[in-house]
């Protein structure tokens, strides 16, 4: 993979790289190619179960394909206390994907985060980086509506 | 610029910097962190930036977009200088007024001032929020004057001139014992005595020593390391330079989790300026000490906040803990000694360089100094980072800082310290603030979140959350922990359904002790916290659910219905349509029902009916057995 090479080319070969490229590989290709483990392995002289261990051990990383949005809803203290689980199993249903699922079509991520330190504001969502405050059940189904339209 | 190669060249910056600032008749700060960008704080700054270019008020009026403020509540805020008129909640639309009408006439908007809910009194200035009064904002109040993306501000504020000193006119011995007199102790939770920790470490005899600062904020409510970091990362900064010289460090790594991209992009800027001033780097201020920070961006691991595991993620690892002793000061990251501290103790250590230890040691309690930043958050009024001297009472910053419950709610109780910690009653409200005094009430002072919880929260639904939350972040290396918490939360779920035995409380204590005892680090240790702190303090809420199978707040889904009343429905389609299962019947005009086989019990409903007519009501215990035996054949 000549992508691949890219990033690696910007690292040392050593251990203390292996969080920094796989945060790069997954932002790069939406997830941690399988078939890119073993390039990862050699340049850093470890193992790929070495490797798969720690990508597997972090949320970060994923060795399924993320849908185009990814959409996470914070379910900290204050959002949880705030109905957090609600608006959850709001997306759930409108997106009709559990949490921790991509759509078929491969449009929307739905993920959870244990907070996202805005607690002032929530329930919170975010979508590909952008953030709605004070979500409702009612204000679910608008916000996917304005990434289904986007296409 | 060049670099600075001696002490005097900062003063004569500083000077410089003074001189050429530009005078302008009035400044706009505006809040622009995490939680006001979220509320639209970049669109507010479109609309001033458009405004003032509109009205040709460049030269006279300034903008500044600097970090938190701490009223997350009130966000997108700003405040105009010199005045410091406050403006709350506000929308581009609102722009053109707050110009015409304050910056150019010096008239007050008054539906854009802060009202106190509970007085119903307008204030105009920031300055005499209750809010903000009761507030002693030692780290925080930078905030207000620091572009956090401009090392120049930090240095207007005489930032790094602790450093200049203390590389200059201090000895490392000299600077350990200014910080174990000024009785700073560690705020990431534990509060080990800061001075101690150095001098430990400073004592390992190493070729190679590194230290860390901590910024892998995962309590759940927690924010105060975000804001600081977001807000004025030079001082974090500055503070670790100052401990790398105490230590004997020549190598720092700032560890930040990837959910605050804000705050990554900040400190990143600051180091790169750091360094281009010759204040990171080699012979750091033309000094003899060399020293340089790298940041580490997490992955999305709870754990790795546990010191132990956080050096095993830096060094590329699964964050796995490990036994301690050895403790890091003796065998740290890559076996060398290091010193971790949090961001907020990082941040602290200029603040007493520059105002001197016996200063900061007038400051909090016997064994509690300085400051404690709290996140203040959940079922309150003024939610927000607010920055309060050790010793003050939890009452003082629910009731006067926070201004009370939202909604004239009842105050049921304050969870602090995150998944570690526990929650505290009504009755403890007069407890001072101290490591100590939170740890004796069963929870602990914990990095500084602080959710209130008022009358519809179930305590053991909240017990159960946090149960989750440990669970899942479990690393999984103990049997204590892993299976522990697992089965803790298997016995709140089941009680939470209404599937609870009298027998299982017992378990529960006896599983939170075995697991408190006998895990590893301290996710395990201190998991249980939670559990206990309930069961002692609201232990007739557990019963009710096991014995009566009701939820009293109301809460617990399998435990409640939701019922529309006939006599206050008025038929007018809302709920109706709102709900996404179509368990709701009835003509317009006409009493609606719920169709309870069908209901899935989101709550749409209940939400969506309006405030004025609250017609779908919740119920458990046996008014809802009762509702549940009535036939459809009532349906209207």
């Amino acid at each position: 993979m000549v992508e691949m090479e890219d990033v690696l080319s910007e690292f040392g070969g050593i251990q203390k790289d292996l969080i920094h490229i796989l945060h790069r590989v997954q932002a790069k290709f939406g997830y941690i190619p399988p078939e890119g483990v073993a390039e990862i392995a050699r340049r850093l002289k470890i193992s790929q179960n070495e490797i798969f261990g720690v990508l597997t051990f972090y949320k970060a990383f994923s060795l399924e394909l993320r849908g185009k949005y990814l959409v996470t809803v914070c379910l900290g203290t204050a959002c949880h206390v705030r109905g957090g689980v609600q608006i959850v199993e709001e997306m759930e249903r409108k997106l009709r994907v559990k949490a921790g699922r991509t759509t078929p079509d491969r449009k929307f991520t739905l993920e959870t985060v244990n907070c996202l330190g805005c607690c002032a504001i929530g329930p919170v969502v975010v979508v590909n980086g952008k953030y709605y405050s004070h979500v409702t059940l009612s204000k679910v189904e608008p916000i996917i509506n304005e990434y289904r339209e986007a296409g | 610029m060049d670099k600075i190669s001696h002490p005097s060249q900062l003063k004569d910056w500083k000077k410089r910097l003074l001189a050429e600032r530009p005078s302008y008749d009035k400044t706009i700060v505006i809040s622009s962190g995490t939680c006001g960008q979220a509320s639209g704080s970049l669109q507010i700054i479109e609309a001033l930036n458009e405004e003032l270019e509109k009205k040709d008020l460049r030269e006279r009026v300034g903008l500044e977009i600097t970090g938190c403020h701490g009223f997350c509540e009130l966000e997108p805020n700003i405040v105009i200088y010199p005045q410091g008129i406050f403006y709350k909640k506000l929308t581009p639309d609102d722009i053109p007024r707050v110009i015409d009408e304050t910056i150019l006439k010096n008239n007050i908007v008054p539906s854009l001032l802060y009202e106190d809910p509970k007085s119903g009194r307008r204030f105009s200035l920031q300055k005499d929020i209750p809010f903000y009064q009761k507030q002693l904002r030692l780290l925080t109040e930078n905030n207000f004057k620091i572009n956090p993306t401009r090392i120049e501000d930090y240095v207007l504020v005489d930032g790094y001139q602790a450093l200049a000193r203390v590389l200059f006119d201090m000895t490392a011995e000299e600077v350990i014992a200014e910080i174990r007199v000024s009785g700073l102790r560690g705020r990431g939770g534990a509060g080990f005595p800061t001075g101690l920790k150095w001098e430990i470490c400073r004592n390992a005899s190493s070729d190679l020593k590194y230290i860390i600062c901590n910024a892998d904020e995962g309590d759940p409510g927690a924010y105060m390391d975000r804001s600081l970091l977001e807000g004025n990362p030079h001082s974090v900064i500055e503070g670790m330079i100052i401990g790398a010289y105490a230590i004997g460090a020549a190598e720092g790594y700032i560890y930040v989790r990837m959910e605050y991209p804000l705050a990554v992009k900040h400190v990143a800027i600051a180091l790169e300026q750091a360094r281009t001033r010759g204040l990171l780097g080699n012979s750091i201020l033309g000094s003899e000490f060399h020293f340089d920070i790298h940041i580490v961006e997490g992955a999305g691991a709870f754990v790795s906040g546990e010191e132990t595991s956080l050096m095993a993620s830096i060094e590329g690892r699964r964050a796995f803990p490990r036994q301690r002793p050895p403790f890091p000061a003796q065998e740290g990251l890559w076996g060398k000694p290091t010193n971790i501290n949090n961001v907020e103790t990082w941040a602290n250590v200029p603040l007493i360089l520059n105002r001197g230890a016996e200063w900061y040691s007038q400051i909090g309690t016997a064994g509690s100094k300085g400051t404690k930043i709290f996140s203040l958050v959940g079922k309150i009024n003024n939610t927000g980072l607010v920055e309060v001297p050790m010793g003050i009472k939890l009452r003082e910053i629910i009731c006067d800082v926070g201004g009370g419950i939202k909604d004239g709610k009842k105050f049921k109780a304050v969870q602090t310290g995150g998944p570690s910690g526990g929650c505290i009653p009504a009755e403890k409200l007069d407890l001072p603030i101290d490591y100590d005094t939170l740890t004796q009430a069963g929870s602990i002072m914990g990095s500084g979140g602080m959710i209130v919880m008022d009358e519809d929260t179930c305590m053991v639904d909240v017990a159960r959350y946090f149960l989750h939350f440990t669970q899942e972040e479990s690393c999984g290396k103990c049997v204590p922990c892993r299976v522990g918490t697992r089965q803790m939360h298997d016995i709140l779920t089941r009680i939470t359904r209404g599937l609870g035995e009298e027998k299982d409380l017992d378990q529960l204590e006896e599983l939170a002790n075995s697991v408190r005892s006998a895990s590893l680090c301290g996710l395990g240790q201190t998991a249980p916290n939670p559990v206990l702190t309930t069961l002692r303090y609201f232990r007739p809420e557990y019963e009710a659910h096991i014995k009566e199978k009701s939820c009293p707040a109301l809460v617990c889904k399998d435990l409640l219905v939701y019922y529309i009343e006939p006599e206050k429905c008025v038929g007018c389609f809302l709920c109706k349509k709102g709900c996404p299962v179509e368990a709701i019947s009835g003509e317009r005009k006409k009493v609606h029902v719920i169709d309870q086989e069908v209901c899935i019990k989101c709550g749409a409903c209940f939400e969506i009916c309006p405030p004025k007519i609250k017609a779908v009501s919740k119920y458990t215990g046996r008014k809802k057995e009762k509702i549940l035996r009535e036939k459809s054949g009532e349906k209207v």
